[in-house]
This record gives C-alpha cells, structure tokens and sequence, in this order.
C-alpha cells in the first residue's frame, strides 16, 4: 500500500526525507529518557550538578550502581535495591508458573470440553481482567491476615496468582479456539482422556502461547506496584516498591546517579525480556485487541 | 447380526432437533454412504455413531452391543476427518500408533501394525515425517492409516475428499473402493458429493432435515428415488422436473405439457407401469423427472427402428464437456438439460429432434412431491 | 434378530461420566477462586463502604454516609477532576501519536523492526520507574529546563512539576511516553490486516495517498481505535505507580488521582469507609466503559 509514495519524483523524494525525520525525532523521544537514564547513573554527582542532562560522564564510575545494588537507603534501611531484586524474582517466577499452568488448563477445558455455563464462566472470569484493583485491596489486606500470609512472599504470589488467571485463561482460551476440534476428537477416538489429550496434543502445540503468557505475566508482576506497596513487609518488598523508597528517601543530598542505577536495576529484567522475546511481547499486549 | 444399527436417533440442541428419529442398519462389511444438502444432520449423525456427541433418546448398537452411553474410546471405532486431524506434534509413525498405544498394545505388536498400514498405504517413506511437511493427498493417506492401523469394528469417514484438488480426489477415490474391496472393512461415509456417493457405496442413505429420506442401493436410489428431493440431489446434471397434466388415453394414460408458444407436446407413459393409482389421477397436475441422458438426438440411420418417444425443441444454450453435450432446452414453463453424444452438430436457435426414453421416466405427485410412478 | 433393550444402556459408563466431569472440575478451582476474591470482595468493599470503619473494618452502618462525605470532600473532587483532564488528554494524545506512526511506519520504511522496538519498550518498564526517570528529567534545577537555559534560551521554562497548577500535565507527558508505542502497534497490526486489494482499488478510482487513509483504511480500523480506547481508559483509571513516583499527588494534592486517594484514605489516613466508597466509585466508573465493550465483543464473536 506504500507504492504511491515511491514514486522518485524531487517532491516525493522530498517527502520521504521527511518522513524518515519525523520517525527518527519520534524514535529519539522514546530513547533519550533511557539513554539520560543510564548516562545519569554512570556520573559522579558532581558532573550532575555542575554539567547538563546529556553531556556524557567525564569520569565514568560504577560507584552508583554498587550503591543502589547495596548500600543506598530505602526507609529505615540502608541495604540498597539488591536484596529486593532478588524478592521480586523470589515472587514473579512461582507466581508467573502457577498462573500460566491454571491458564493453560482453563483455556483448553473451555474451549475443547465445552459444557453449559462455560461462556458464562469465562466471561465472569474475563471481567477480573478489568477491575481496577483498589476494589479489592482492603479485603485481600483482611483475607491475607486470617491466611497468616500478611507481608510475606507466599502472600504477594497468592495475589498475583489469583488476579492473573484470567488473563492467563484469556491467552490460552483465544489460542485454542483456533486449534481444530477435530483434533481432540480423534484423540478421543483413540482412546486418549482429559489430561492425555491435553499433554500429547495441546501442549506440544502451545509454545508460542506459553511464552507470550510468561512474558506478559512476568512483566506484569514485576512491575507491579500496587500489591507491592499494600501487602509486601519490610523484608519482602519487591523491587518497584524499594526502587520508590530509595528515591523518596532524603538523607541529605539527592543522589541521582544512584537513583538512576537504582531505575536501571529495576527495568533491566523486563527490558531484557522485552530485547530478546519483542515478539511475544507485542502479542500478548495486543492479545484480545485486534481482533484476525 | 448387523455391524452398525441406529435405532430410532434422536439428537436435540435445544429446541432444534439435528435427528428425528433415524434408523438404519448395515451388515459388516457394508460401505454406508450418509448423503445429503448441508445442514442435513449426516455429520451429527456421525459424531452421534462416534460417541463425540450424546443423543438424546435411541440407541446405536455396534455388533449387537449397545454402545450409547460409551465414551468415543469404549465404541472400538475409527474415523477420518475431513480436516484429517493430524497430532502435528507427532510424527506421522506416532500418529499412526498413538491409538494403539492409548489402548497399551506392546510395543512390537505397534511397530507392526504401523509397518503394515504404511505398507498398504505407500507411505513407508514418510513416517519419520510431521504432518505439516506432507502434501494434502499424503496427509489424507497418513489419516487413513491411523484408522486402519487399530482395525477397529467401525470405520467413519467424515466427507475425507473435500479438501482435495479435484483430479487426487478422484484418485483417492479409487484407493478407498479398492481398500474396502480388499479388507472387507465396515464404513460409514458422509459426503456431500454424490459422485462420491454413487462410485463407493453398496448402500446410500439420503437425508434431509433430519430424516432419512431413502436408504438403497445406488442403483435404487438413482433410478427408483422416493421423492423430487431424493432425485434431484442424485445425479448431475439434475433429474429435470417438468409439470404437465394427466390424461386418459387408447393404451393407458399420457402426459401433457402445455408450452405457451406452440402446441402442447404429449407423452405417453408406459403401459407396463400404469397402475390404478395413475389412472385415478387422470386430469391432475404431476411432476414428470426425466434425466438428461433420457433424452437423445435423432438418429435419421435408425430410421423406424429408433425407440423412445420424438419430440422437437429449440435449443437455448450448448455446453459442451468433452465426453458429451449438454444442451438446455425451453419446454412449457421450465427449461430442461439434455445429454446427447459428442458428436451432436447443434447451434443455438436450432430446432432440434429429440427422442425420450419415457420406459425410465419417473412421475411425482405435484403437491406432496412423493413419487407416485 | 432381537435387542435386550435395557433402559440403562444410554446412561454414560463410569469413564463417560468422569470425562463429562473433569472439565468442570479442572476450572473449578479457578472460578471459586475468581468468585471469591474477585465478586466476593467487590461485595465486601461495598459493604465496608458503607460502614464507620476509620484504622480497621468495623461493621456498624451508616448508609450511603460514606459516599456524602465524599462527595463534599475537596480532594475527591481535585482527584476525579484531574482524572477526567489526564485520562482526555492522555487518550487523545496516545492514539495521535500512535496512529501517525503507525502510518508513516506502514511507508516501507528500512530498519521499520529497529524503529518499532524503540518506539514500544516503555511499555516493558514499570511505571515507577518511568515516574522515577520523568521526575529526574522535569526536575526545574537539573533537568530539561536547566538543559535549555544552559543552551542560552535564559528565560525558558519548564517547571511543570512543582507547579499545582500544570503538575497533572507531566502525568500525561510520561504517561504518553509510556504508552503511545502500544498504541502505535496496535494500529501497525490492523493496518498490516487491511486487505490490499481495498488500497488498490482506492488508488485506481484516482484517490490520493492521505485521502485513501483517511477514507479508506481508518474506518477499517474503526475497532482498533475502539479497542485501544478502552485499554488506555483502563490505565487511565488504574494509574497509581505513576502518580506516586513522578508527583506523590503534589504538590500538595494538586495532582491526585482517585487510584491514589483511595490508597491514602485506606492504608494512610485510617478512613476504610471512605476509601472503600472511592474504591467502589472507581469500579463504577471502570463499569461505565467497560460494559459497552464486553457487550460489543461478545456479540461480534457470535456473530462471527
């Protein structure tokens, strides 16, 4: 559909230099926060104060990385983001496995078992999706009490557990709907049951969707703020809540290299994911939306 | 003992009923062929056979045991589907031996197995092969295997053609009469084909909203069928209908086929096949179904020895498929095809002399389109 | 040829009845505890607000009195307000950006794969730290203003941020920042499933390239612009992190949104009764847009 804006006349030629300098200033307002973000937390404070946003580090130094990881204060502490980092990991990986398996499962009895009061199921499920999540904070914050699991791990992967099947169910319900029924029922025929069709036939099939719901619901939890923030004890933040502390905490002056290394530490896991799996990225975000 | 009997099926979603009430029976070793417009019920019937769908009421026996209440894995039955349903996970040797491995056959017995069905089918040099690196007519062929391979009482063929190009279906055609030929098997066969229909089955069952409309041989289905629908969905060209009004004459009775341009064209109608009933009719409208190879040009060699009833009429359209013409013919109300020989020098515009072979012509009632002789 | 027709022939065998079961049971787990902790607390958050309850639940009833006060508190209605003007502002903008660069992406551009990770990776980081960066970047004294003071433009300012009065703009900047990329994807994805015989038959009736789009191909992306709405709407009524990490509300409560009143009554403020009216105000609001669109999704898909 680009063909008629190829078309070398001078004009269009023109156009097209255009064209490519509006994406690369685009491209450039994405960036740059990033960039300042990592030149920021590789400068001695001094360079900050004196120079500006985007000169580059004169005196390159590790020192506010070392700090953030495990020194600088977040509250009453001064331990630095390190410790969280690790809470985090500690939290997102049983929480992402549980929530992708309950998914998977969901997914594949909605769609290839179906029974009365399936849709109505999935559609009650699909609202959990949607809540905004202060509707439940103060009886989760009661419920985890009576559970004994107020302010530890166990409790947050509970949390986001339970508010992530739906959108597990809802990534593996949409995959599965495109996979012929007809494959369940020779199964069937063969003599195959609910979970050996599931394990033999489904889920050698269901790679891709098995990563973009990892992906979406690493990202997700990780980032997470909010369950953090209101269900999480001293010893068993996650890092977006340390990351917050630290930059709220004043002792004195504001360090902001050590901020930034502080920010840097708490996107890196996600950005990584995000460099080496995009794909699946963008397909769980658009999952649901655009509809083929 | 019948291999496969359905009695009194009936299937509701709803307040829709897919099935009122079929049944039928077939001997072992029988080729069943479910046949009929979509929307029919034939692939709910089948699913019904294979246990994938519940019935409502009725029972489907398979060699006498009542299999209804059975899961699909307890009816010791195969089917191939018309999307082949292939494990794309699996190789094609695991999909062949999957079933045999659910129902836990030692492994040598499954080597076997799969060694001789590939054997059969000439796909030996793809078993190490996914599904996705064949061709449609080898996936069709693997698809096949996986039923053979369990040599199961009841084999269900799901319209297993349609997704190929023409000339392999033909082909493959071919390959399923002589297998069925070969092992004797038990299958039941939904298509919407009638081509299909007509090449494979020893039995045909038309259906039609949920009924079976008739059950016969091809041979009866195609030459006795029951009703306008029966003899309308068989055969291509379609049967041509014609309405024309009963009356009294020296032999028995005849046909007449008012045409708004000429005079009326008569015909007569066997005397060997004149009943009571006909003659009770005499003065009513019917339906006449004459098929488009009843009708053949005038032979002048022939001269008196010619049989068949002369008529002429002015041809309207030629078409011509190679092996023979078709010509569409304006007659009273309707326009009618018929086939002559290849070598028929016709134009359009031309009048055109006819002869009807009216010894195999059927008559329908004009309301109830029953057949009535 | 004669059956023993027995009438338990068509009840389903053991197997049969375990198969019928299995399903239910498998997502049973999952609906009891979607029911509980979803439906069950949305019930219960309602009845808190409609309680006295102050530090912790309290169970002694006040009607609809929680809900009065609310609506004659300052702050709930700076928060809603400003909800109103970011979530405007922050939809509109979202889906100019991120239409226009879908289009111009959608010209055969080189290095289009490098250009679209770029413009999408916001949507990776987690709004603290999006908060934490935009805070360092409009900071008066060290950041972009100081930047472009420093370039001799002595008399520019950009002091969004400690201004009561501009402060929920910087919400939207850093909130667009994060977000428009997503938005260009979507659009990318509905482009790329425009058929391409519409496109050519526009150009043979003589159209030209910025009148086939808007003509031709946005009313094709009719739903596309109706799904992103609704997740960007979404995210406008959940922001939380983003406030607290770029403004904390500030100055003062110049920038609060109801995400963060509702948290600040709740667990800072010891007012249970008043956040859980602001919670279920929320869900209200969320219900508005949201039901519309269920409605819509679900009966395009059995319509299709």
């Amino acid at each position: 559909m680009a063909d008629a804006i190829r078309r070398q006349t001078v004009g269009a030629r023109l156009l097209r230099g255009a064209l490519y300098a509006v994406l690369i200033l685009a491209a450039l307002f994405y960036a740059l926060p990033l960039l300042i973000m990592l030149i920021t937390s590789i400068k001695p404070l001094s360079e900050i104060t004196a120079g500006s946003l985007l000169s580059l580090p004169q005196n390159p130094t590790l020192a506010p990385w070392t700090k953030a990881w495990g020194e600088a204060c977040t509250g009453m502490r001064c331990e630095g983001v390190g410790g969280y980092f690790w809470n985090s990991f500690a939290i997102v990986i049983p929480a992402v496995l549980i929530s992708t398996a309950a998914g998977a499962l969901n997914g594949y009895a909605l769609t290839k078992w179906r029974f009365k009061g399936a849709e109505i199921v999935f559609a009650l499920m699909l609202f959990g999706c949607f809540i905004p999540f202060q509707v439940v904070l103060l009886p989760m914050a009661q419920t985890l009490g009576w559970l004994g699991l107020s302010s530890s791990r166990a409790g947050l992967v509970l949390v986001h557990v339970v508010f992530g099947i739906a959108f597990t169910t809802l990534f593996f319900r949409n995959f599965y709907v495109g996979i012929p029924d007809e494959l369940v029922s020779a199964a069937k025929l063969d003599g195959a049951g609910f979970f050996r069709i599931f394990w033999r036939i489904l889920l050698p099939v269901s790679a891709p969707i098995i990563v973009v719901s990892i992906i979406w619901q690493f990202t997700q939890i990780w980032n997470d703020f909010l369950f953090g923030v209101a269900f999480s004890g001293h010893d068993t933040q996650p890092v977006t809540v340390a990351l917050n502390n630290l930059v709220n905490t004043s002792t004195g002056v504001t360090e902001y290299n050590v901020n930034m290394a502080a920010a840097m530490i708490a996107a890196l896991p996600t950005l990584v994911v995000y460099v080496l799996a995009g794909k699946y990225f963008v397909r769980g975000l658009t999952a649901g939306s655009v509809k083929g | 003992m019948a291999a496969l009997e359905i009695d009194q099926v009936r299937k509701e979603f709803g307040r829709e009923r897919v099935l009122k009430d079929v049944s039928l029976s077939i001997e072992s070793g029988q080729f069943l062929i479910l046949v009929g417009p979509s929307g029919c019920g034939k692939s709910t019937l089948m699913n019904a056979i294979a246990g994938l769908e519940p019935v409502t009421s009725g029972h489907i026996r398979i060699d006498g045991e009542d299999v209804t209440g059975r899961t699909p894995a307890e009816r010791d039955i195969a089917m191939v589907f018309q999307s082949y349903a292939l494990y794309p996970s699996m190789t094609v040797r695991q999909n062949i031996s999957f079933g045999l491995e659910m129902r836990k056959v030692p492994k040598a017995e499954r080597i076997e197995a799969v060694e001789r069905v590939a054997d059969l089918l000439q796909i030996s040099h793809l078993l190490e092969r996914k599904p996705a690196q064949l061709s449609g007519g080898q996936r069709q062929r693997v698809a096949m295997g996986r039923a053979l391979a369990r040599e199961p009482k009841v084999y269900l063929f799901d319209e297993p053609l349609s997704n190929l190009d023409a000339k392999l279906r033909v082909d493959m055609r071919t390959e399923i009469k002589k297998l069925h030929q070969r092992l004797g098997t038990t299958i039941v066969y939904v298509t919407h084909d009638q081509v299909e229909a007509m090449t494979l089955a020893d039995k045909i069952a038309v259906m039609r909203d949920g009924h079976i409309l008739q059950l016969g041989s091809p041979d009866e289905v195609y030459n006795d069928p029951v009703d306008m629908f029966v003899a309308g969905f068989m055969g291509s060209p379609s049967m041509n209908f014609i309405r024309a009004t009963l009356e009294q004459s020296d032999g028995g009775v005849q046909l007449r086929i008012e045409t708004p341009s000429e005079e009326s064209l008569t015909l007569p109608w066997p005397a060997a096949r004149t009943t009571e009933a006909l003659t009770e009719r005499i003065g009513k409208t019917v339906i006449l179904g004459l098929r488009p190879e009843h009708f053949s040009e005038e032979d002048a060699r022939l001269g008196a020895q010619a049989e068949g009833t002369p008529m002429t009429a002015t041809v309207s359209v030629v078409e011509p498929t190679g092996a023979d013409i078709l010509l569409r013919l304006p007659l009273g109300e309707e326009e009618i095809t018929a086939r002559v020989g290849p070598k028929c020098a016709v134009a359009p515009g031309d009048r055109l002399a006819l002869r009807v072979d009216m010894s195999r012509a059927v008559m329908f009632d004009a309301n109830s389109e029953q057949r009535i002789a | 040829m004669t059956h023993s027709i027995s009438p338990k022939a068509r009840r389903p065998t053991a197997s049969g009845r375990l198969q019928a079961w299995l399903p239910r049971l498998v997502l049973a787990p999952s609906a009891a505890v979607i029911l509980f902790f979803v439906y069950g607390f949305m019930l219960w958050t309602f009845v808190l607000s409609l309680t006295s309850s102050r530090m912790l639940p309290s169970y002694d009833f006040v009607g609809f009195g929680q809900y009065a006060r609310l609506m004659a508190n300052d702050r709930w209605w700076v928060a809603s307000t400003n909800l109103m003007i970011f979530g405007a502002l922050f939809v509109a903008v979202c889906l100019v950006i991120g239409a226009l660069l879908a289009i111009l992406l959608d010209q055969k551009i080189r290095q289009e794969g490098a250009l679209r990770t770029v413009y999408l990776y916001p949507m990776a980081l987690s709004f603290i730290v999006t908060g934490v960066v935009w805070k360092w970047l409009l900071n008066p004294q060290l950041g972009i203003q100081a930047m472009v003071q420093g370039w001799g433009f002595e008399s520019f300012r950009f002091d969004w941020i400690v201004d009561p009065n501009m402060a929920i703009y910087t919400l939207v900047i850093a909130a667009v920042w994060q977000a428009s990329g997503f938005v260009m994807a979507l659009f990318l994805a509905g482009l790329r499933g425009i058929d391409d015989s519409i496109i050519k038959a526009a150009q043979l009736d003589g159209a030209s390239l910025p009148r086939i789009y808007w003509r031709v191909v946005m009313p094709c992306l009719r739903p596309v612009v109706f799904s992103a709405v609704m997740i960007l709407a979404h995210i406008a009524i959940k922001s939380f992190d983003l406030v607290v990490a770029l403004t904390g509300g500030g100055p003062g409560y110049a920038s609060d949104l109801p995400a963060t009143f509702m948290y600040t009554h709740a667990f800072n403020r010891a007012q249970i009764g008043l956040g859980s009216a602001s919670a279920m105000l929320m869900l209200g609001g969320v219900l508005a847009i949201l039901i519309p669109y269920l409605y819509s999704e679900l009966r395009s898909r059995r319509h299709g």
